[in-house]
C-alpha cells in the first residue's frame, strides 16, 4: 500500500518534471551526507550515541564478535583481536574485490565469507540482527573516517556495472536513479528531502521500518517505488551499484549507525 | 533479556543531578486490528520500573502508542554509590533487565 502511494507520488511529480525539459540534465550538484536533511531533532538523535537506536545492533555485533561460532569454535576476536583497531576503516573500504575469489564482497559478503570458511559456521542471512548487528558494529568502528573505496583494476567493470544500473531508466515510472539521487537531490519529493544516494550510514535505523535494516533493504524499497522488479539482497546487481554509490561518496563519512526517516 | 542500553555517568557529586538514559530492543507490537489485515495480538512492553540502591525512583507505564525500540531520559538525585537497575515487563511477561552502578564518592 506505501509503496504504492509513493509510486503514484513519483508518477505525479514526473509528469511535472517531464512538462519542464532539461531538468534531468541538470548539473549534479555536489554530494550532501543524507544526515543533512535530517530535522534537527533527529540529527541529534543520531549523535547522541545513548539515544540512537542503531547502538542496540552495535552491541548485539560487539558480543557477537566475542563469541565461538560453528564447527571451528572460532570467535571473530581470536583472529582480528579487538574491533576498535583492527577493524578501524575496513568499512569504508568496502565493497572491494576478494582477491582470492575474485568476486565482489560487500561487508555482509565479508563477514558471512569468513563465516563460512574460516569459523564453518552458517552463513547469517540478510537482514537478521545478527547479520545487522556484525555489519553495524564493523562499520562504527569507522564512523566519520571518509569512504575509500578501490574503483580501479579489478574492481572497475563492477564500478560500470553500477553505474550502468544508476543510469538505466527502470520499472513502470520508467525512471532510473540518477533522475533522482542526482538531478533532483535535495529537493522535496511529497514530504521528505530527496538524498543524494550515497549511502554512508548503513545499516540504518529507519522510522518507517521501526528497525536496522540493510542497503540492499533500501534499493529494494527504491525499487519498489518506481515499480521495478526488484533483486534479492546480496544480488551482484545490488552489490556493483552499492560500489558505485560509495565510489560516487569518496571523502563523504561514515555514519554508521544513521538514523533515516 | 532483550539488548538494552543504559546510560549513566561513572561518577556523581552528592546531592548532583544526573540524568539516565535507557533503550531497549523490542518491536511494540500495538495489536490495533485495521479492517481486513492480519494483525498479531498485543506484545509491548507494558512496564518499566527502576531502582537505585534498593529503591524505587522511576516508574512508567507504557500504551500501544509508543514506538518500537522505546527510549527512556530521566533525572534523579545522586545520594550514595549503588546501583541503578531497570526491569522492563512486556505482555509476554518477558523480563530484561540491565544495571549500571553510580559512584558518588
Amino acid at each position: 500500500m506505501k509503496g504504492w502511494r509513493t509510486g503514484l507520488a513519483i508518477g505525479l511529480a514526473l509528469a511535472v518534471w517531464r512538462s519542464s525539459p532539461g531538468l534531468a540534465e541538470e548539473a549534479s550538484p555536489s554530494l550532501h551526507p543524507a544526515t543533512e536533511y535530517l530535522s534537527t531533532g533527529m540529527k541529534a538523535e543520531q549523535a547522541d550515541l545513548a539515544r540512537n537506536r542503531g547502538m542496540l545492533w552495535v552491541d548485539q555485533g560487539a558480543a557477537l564478535w566475542r563469541q565461538a561460532q560453528g564447527v571451528a569454535g572460532k570467535a571473530c576476536a581470536d583472529c582480528h583481536g579487538e574491533a576498535e583497531a583492527s577493524m578501524r576503516g575496513v568499512a569504508a573500504r568496502y565493497p572491494a574485490v576478494d582477491a582470492t575469489s575474485n568476486r565482489l564482497l560487500n561487508l555482509e559478503g565479508r563477514i558471512n565469507q569468513c563465516r563460512t570458511t574460516r569459523q564453518q559456521a552458517q552463513a547469517l542471512a540478510y537482514e537478521s540482527n545478527e547479520l545487522l548487528g556484525l555489519t553495524a558494529f564493523i562499520a562504527y568502528q569507522s564512523r566519520g573516517l571518509p569512504v575509500n573505496v578501490a574503483t580501479g583494476g579489478p574492481a572497475q567493470p563492477y564500478v560500470e556495472a553500477g553505474r550502468k544500473l544508476w543510469n538505466e531508466r527502470q520499472g513502470q515510472l520508467n525512471l532510473a536513479c540518477a533522475q533522482c539521487h542526482e538531478a533532483k537531490a535535495g529537493h522535496k519529493l511529497r514530504g521528505d528531502t530527496i538524498s543524494s544516494g550515497v549511502g554512508t550510514g548503513y545499516p540504518v535505523y529507519r522510522l518507517e521500518w521501526q528497525g536496522m535494516g540493510s542497503l540492499h533493504r533500501r534499493l529494494r524499497a527504491c525499487q519498489l517505488g518506481v515499480r521495478a522488479i526488484q533483486f534479492d539482497q546480496g544480488a551482484p546487481e545490488y552489490l556493483a551499484l552499492e560500489l558505485y554509490l560509495a565510489s560516487r561518496a569518496a571523502g563523504l563519512p561514515i555514519e554508521t549507525p544513521a538514523l533515516r526517516r | 533479556m532483550r539488548p538494552a542500553r543504559i546510560v549513566v555517568p561513572e561518577t556523581a557529586k552528592v546531592g548532583e543531578i544526573v540524568e539516565i538514559k535507557a533503550l531497549i530492543q523490542h518491536p511494540m507490537v500495538t495489536g490495533h486490528t485495521a479492517a481486513g489485515a492480519n494483525t498479531e495480538p498485543r506484545d509491548i512492553i507494558h512496564t518499566l520500573t527502576v531502582t537505585y540502591d534498593g529503591a524505587e525512583i522511576f516508574r512508567a507505564d507504557f500504551m500501544p502508542g509508543i514506538a518500537a525500540n522505546p527510549y527512556v531520559a530521566f533525572t534523579t538525585v545522586a545520594t550514595v554509590t549503588g546501583d541503578i537497575v531497570f526491569t522492563w515487563t512486556d505482555d509476554k511477561s518477558e523480563v530484561t533487565t540491565a544495571a549500571r552502578t553510580l559512584r558518588v564518592p
